[in-house]
């Protein structure tokens, strides 16, 4: 390789680029295992007696930081409350997005193209706008502080997402080989399930990943459609600030295991992600 | 009887009437080429054939059973797509596959294995059934598409112009291949093309696609030889056909052909009305001469250039008149450009149309 001021630079700016975004994460993921006193050293310390006090702490549901009382965290339970949220309403949102996104797709029907910039346009709408209202009748109809209630809302981020998304997706497609499964004799849903679903799935895949993180970071429908029984992660972290202390190796531990679920996800996801499945098989 | 049907079929998109009052038989085994230019509305027949795009108006009848509301899964039409269509999923095998699969056809898998080898075998891609489509080439691309069509020995076989989007030398290959595959499965085919050459070399009959209908529909033979109109003679040929308004007056065996002053004679019999009407005159039925002969006219040298195998000259009376000639290499090398040249013209070989409807007058 020719290493000349160009191979410099561009190593330099990847590095640039790389602590930027890792960097804090790097941080974060050091102060999971410190103590707090070692967190608010004035000078901070690389060197540390690593510990997994934060993680068995968060794990029992009570952690006693010197000098202060014990406190109480209920984090295993937001950890479910959020895997049930985003599970659910990315399940939800597959069911009716999928369909839909082909029904877009391939039918021009009366009104479709409002109805889909409709859909779209629920995402234009500040979240506050629409969640006092939404609290009121919550409230009234008894939905308040229940899973549905969330998973239904959450499909105002999620839904219109997975549809323009996979949308583009089933255009792509060319109808020709839908319409040559059918001649083979099988049947329109038929083609649906083993010609249109197969050949979009890697949009449905990075579609649901994005609905996933988005339904996984939602913080503010559930801070005020939920009580502490439903609220996921993001909610139920504020509770590590109380009046009396602020359990910054704590926080940093609460981070670390809420991001896991969503690395993992999209780690295994990924393969899916992979573009150009069909390519080749259309000429012209 | 004839085994399929075509009455008044008739699509239009928007104000766009893309087949209107289309009329056809087709007999049981039959080849039948279906040959328009480019927009004719070729693919649009037969998605209507095969139920992905639903009639305005018309019936098609199948084996004495009208089938308009038939879904295409119903039909027992079998389809090759000009774009292949094949499933980019699925490896070449499966894609063969895929029409024995069909719920209703039930049938067990060696027996499918054994097909599917059978078929590839006759369309030499035995190697590749492995292979994804994005690994094949295009031409076994083209005959795995060819093979899913065929597999299930369907009623009626759809071609939508297979051989487009390969290779010249494929092509060929193809067209000598595809009569004696095809025969093996002894289907009703339906060919589309906008080859005239392809139609003509495949076709038992070539119905000849343009403004919506059928407007010849002959043996390849009759179609070149006789053209129902101008457009038809303009369509088969290449170079196409010469073709110019004149006057004319018929005497014993000839007719006296007067083009803007010029004036000649064509030894043809015919009985069709002295008067205006528009000449047509094949390339290939023009010969060019050194020599002057009896009915030759004095033209002068324009311009030539190679085509298929043959030369063409471009010629121009003293009216201004141009008109192309086709000779063969050998013939070609016999005339000196340099020297004055004549054209005269094969007996019995011009066609006379009307001046308005373009129709064919005998």
């Amino acid at each position: 390789m020719k290493f000349n001021v160009w191979v410099l630079l561009k190593i330099l700016a990847y590095i640039a680029i790389i602590m930027f975004f890792l960097f804090p994460i790097a941080w974060i993921f050091n102060m999971s295992f410190m103590t707090n006193e070692e967190i608010l050293r004035k000078v901070p310390v690389l060197f540390y007696e690593p510990t997994l006090k934060n993680y068995i702490g968060l794990w029992k549901g009570e952690i006693a930081i010197e000098g202060f009382a014990t406190m109480y965290v209920y984090f295993k339970q937001n950890l479910i409350n959020s895997a049930i949220l985003s599970v659910g309403s990315v399940s939800v949102t597959l069911l009716l997005g999928v369909p839909a996104a082909y029904a877009f797709a391939r039918y021009k029907f009366k009104g479709g193209e409002d109805i889909a910039f409709t859909l779209l346009s629920f995402r234009f709408a500040p979240a506050l706008l629409i969640i006092l209202p939404l609290n009121l009748y919550f409230s009234k109809i008894g939905l308040y502080d229940s899973y549905f209630a969330l998973i239904w809302v959450y499909q105002l981020i999620t839904l219109p997402l997975l549809l323009w998304i996979v949308r583009g997706y089933f255009e792509d497609i060319s109808p020709d080989i839908e319409y040559a499964y059918r001649l083979d004799g099988h049947s329109w849903f038929q083609s649906f399930w083993r010609i249109s679903i197969p050949l979009a799935k890697p949009g449905i895949a990075a579609a649901s990943l994005l609905c996933f993180i988005y339904a996984w970071n939602n913080f503010v429908f559930a801070l005020i459609l939920g009580s502490s029984q439903i609220q996921p992660v993001t909610v139920g972290a504020l509770a590590f600030i109380t009046a009396s202390a602020i359990p910054y190796g704590l926080i940093a531990c609460g981070i670390v295991v809420s991001v896991l679920p969503t690395l993992i996800l999209a780690l295994f996801i990924q393969k899916y992600l992979v573009q150009g499945l069909s390519l080749g098989a259309i000429k012209g | 009887m004839s085994y399929l049907n075509l009455e008044n079929l008739s699509k239009s998109f928007k104000d766009d009437k893309v087949i209107l009052n289309l009329n056809a038989k087709i007999d049981k085994g039959e080849f039948f080429v279906v040959f328009g230019p480019s927009g004719s509305g070729k693919t649009v027949l037969l998605r209507l054939l095969s139920g992905i795009m639903l009639l305005d108006n018309g019936e098609i009848e199948m084996d004495s059973q009208v089938i308009n509301e038939f879904q295409p899964e119903e039909r027992d039409i079998s389809m090759a797509f000009q774009n292949f269509a094949l499933y980019p999923h699925m490896k070449a095998y499966d894609n063969i596959a895929s029409p024995l699969r069909a719920d209703n056809k039930n049938i067990p898998d060696d027996e499918i294995d054994q097909k599917v080898k059978e078929v590839a075998s006759l369309l030499k891609i035995e190697h590749v059934l492995n292979q994804f489509p994005k690994e094949l080439s295009n031409g076994q691309k083209q005959r795995t598409s060819l093979a899913r069509s065929l597999i299930s020995k369907p009623s009626v076989v759809l071609l939508d112009d297979p051989l487009r989007n390969v290779d010249a030398k494929i092509r060929f290959e193809m067209r000598l291949e595809l009569p004696r595959v095809l025969k093996e499965f002894n289907t009703t085919v339906i060919y589309v093309t906008q080859d005239f050459r392809e139609a003509m070399a495949l076709g038992d009959r070539i119905a000849v696609l343009y403004d919506g209908k059928f407007n010849d529909i002959n043996s390849p033979k009759n179609i070149y030889q006789n053209p129902s109109s101008l457009t038809t003679a303009k369509l088969f040929g290449d170079p196409t056909i010469n073709n110019f308004d004149a006057n004319i007056k018929k005497q014993n065996d000839f007719v006296h052909v007067d083009v803007k002053g010029e004036q000649f004679k064509l030894k043809r019999k015919t009985d069709i009305q002295d008067g205006d009407c528009i000449i047509g005159i094949r390339p290939e039925d023009i010969i060019l001469s050194n020599e002057p002969s009896e009915n030759s006219i004095e033209v002068e040298f324009r311009t030539k250039t190679p085509l298929n195998l043959r030369i063409v000259f471009l010629v121009r009376l003293n009216n201004g008149l141009e008109f192309l000639c086709s000779t063969t290499e050998e013939e070609s090398q016999l005339i000196d450009e340099n020297k004055k040249m004549y054209i005269s013209f094969l007996d019995e070989k011009s066609h006379f149309f009307d001046k308005e409807t373009k129709r064919n007058l005998e």
